[in-house]
């Protein structure tokens, strides 16, 4: 019996991640999701040269996610950021990219020839 | 902005009540000012608007009116990028509703919670978020303290002027010559920086001035990052050109015959590079907020607010961690921070156990790169970041993840700056 509220428990603890109290994605999400943005883009609209994540089929997400994990899909830095999150930040990550719409991001522009 | 207009728009803000007005129930209330526009500060100030609602003021202070990547600015020495291309301004900030001062601050008063800058004006504030940067140790190297020095033995550990000072002594220096770089004592800016900057100048001096060397003295007893990939690079790519001397700290400079002293031997060079011993930006220790070793800050890892200051957050390179002194880390902080005060100013809750990543990449040609990547994680009983399980660097480097760095740089400007 203890057990098993051990287990309801931990899995409540997961779930408060999924969602805050005002019904929004919470602040651990989307601060590990924001921290995807220095190569994935702000919400996952990659400038280019990487993968979009926002609007991704989030099955697809876990899938890759998992397959960086155990080395079936190759990759430079991806198998490091897989094996460092947990199932359910995978997850939660996968709903949050998926819920992101797709646009074109901005991109400042260097001043270059003015210098 | 000039500063009177400055001035006036935050006199009409807060006169005809906008702010607030634009307060929802639950909504971050307040103001927020943001002292240093380097990757952590412009990033604190988007994120406060996109987390903390349209009634949060949020005031960006910042002597410089262009923001200079380091990131990628060893490629300047190297001769594949030109400065102009690591320039911006701060304008797509603007849309974001984020007041700009650029202007330099001379004082914090923690008790009545307001900065003064270089005008003589002051500034409140309910929270104040310091991203300094680091600070230069000159007590250390005094011969190197005065600006004149610093044009002949260049540091170029600011990205700007300084990074085009050391290029053009690079391109006047003849065939047979010696560049010797100095590297401090650990922690410092960019880990694996000063190894990438030694691959730079390398792969410039062999296309153009072969019979030259370039002379790494290092006060780490051993290479600080990517000890493996720099040591096989260097002997892959440049054979013979670079010399690594470990446990050999810079004590002493000869400014005018450019050399450098350590305790073992004299080293006379052409071009010499000194990048000083370094500590938390001076705006922070001012108000005794690093203090640890007198040199670097102690934040809360769930706030950043300082251990010392209450209300005053301390983001990037001036913090003490077990984080590299990265972009990528300062950024990452500066999201954990801006939720925070986001929730702190609307009476909510923080994240409880950040996770966030980092990616480094270090370019040991004009095409070639190798990273460093991990995973960082909160840890509630030692209440400090630390590496999560997976983390670890390239096996080689490769064109592909010279590729990648090149859209790295272009993701995190995009998501800084605009």
């Amino acid at each position: 019996m203890k057990n098993i509220f051990l287990g309801v428990a931990a899995l409540f603890g997961v779930a408060n991640f999924a969602v805050a109290a005002d019904g929004n994605v919470s602040s651990h999400i989307r601060i590990l999701a924001a921290s995807c943005a220095a190569c994935h883009g702000h919400d996952g609209n990659s400038v280019g040269g990487t993968p979009v994540l926002a609007g991704l089929d989030p099955n697809y997400f876990i899938a890759q996610m998992q397959a960086f994990r155990d080395g079936s899909r190759g990759a430079t830095v991806m198998q490091h950021h897989a094996k460092g999150l947990t199932p359910e930040e995978t997850d939660l990550l996968a709903k949050y990219f998926a819920a992101q719409p797709r646009k074109t991001p901005a991109t400042p522009m260097p001043l270059g020839d003015l210098m | 902005m000039q500063r009177r207009d400055f001035l006036k728009l935050l006199a009409a803000g807060s006169a005809l009540g906008l702010f607030p007005e634009l307060a929802k129930a639950g909504e971050a209330q307040g103001r927020v000012v943001i002292v240093g526009g380097g990757y952590a500060g412009a990033t604190t100030a988007k994120y406060l608007r996109l987390w903390g609602g349209s009634a949060l003021e949020i005031i960006l202070v910042e002597k410089n009116t262009t923001f200079v990547s380091c990131p990628m600015s060893n490629l300047v020495l190297g001769g594949s990028k030109r400065i102009g291309e690591l320039t911006f301004n701060y304008s797509g900030l603007d849309a974001y509703g984020i007041k700009r001062l650029h202007e330099m601050v001379t004082g914090i008063d923690p008790e009545r919670r307001k900065i003064m800058v270089e005008s003589g004006d002051e500034l409140t504030y309910d929270r104040l978020v310091l991203a300094p940067g680091v600070d230069f140790l000159w007590d250390k190297l005094p011969m190197l303290a005065l600006p004149e020095a610093q044009e002949r033995i260049p540091h170029a550990w600011k990205a700007g002027p300084q990074t085009v000072n050391l290029r053009k002594q690079l391109e006047a220096m003849p065939d047979g010559g010696v560049f010797a770089i100095s590297i401090p004592l650990a922690p410092y800016r960019c880990p694996p920086g000063p190894y990438e900057r030694a691959s730079q100048v390398a792969y410039y001096l062999k296309q153009h001035k072969p019979k030259s060397k370039v002379l790494v003295l290092d006060a780490n007893p051993e290479i600080v990052s990517k000890k493996g990939l720099f040591t096989k690079a260097w002997a892959d790519l440049y054979p013979g050109m670079i010399e690594y001397r470990p446990n050999s700290a810079v004590t002493e400079v000869d400014v005018q015959r450019r050399i450098a002293k350590t305790e073992f031997e004299a080293v006379k060079a052409d071009v010499l590079n000194v990048i000083p011993p370094q500590s938390a930006g001076g705006i922070a220790k001012s108000i005794g907020a690093a203090n640890v070793n007198e040199r670097w800050c102690e934040v809360d890892f769930l706030t950043y607010e300082s251990k010392r200051v209450p209300n005053v957050h301390i983001l990037g390179d001036s913090v003490s961690a077990a984080l590299p002194k990265s972009a990528h880390i300062a950024t990452s902080q500066a999201k954990v921070c801006a939720s925070a005060i986001a929730a702190l100013l609307s009476g909510q809750a923080t994240d409880p156990q950040p996770v966030f990543a980092n990616t480094c990449y270090s370019y040991v040609t004009d095409k070639l790169a190798m990273h460093v990547a991990n995973v960082y994680r909160y840890d509630a009983v030692k209440q400090v970041m630390l590496p999560a399980e997976g983390g670890g660097v390239s096996d080689k480097p490769s064109e592909m993840e010279g590729n990648y760095a090149q859209w790295w740089a272009k993701n995190i400007w995009s998501d800084v700056l605009s």
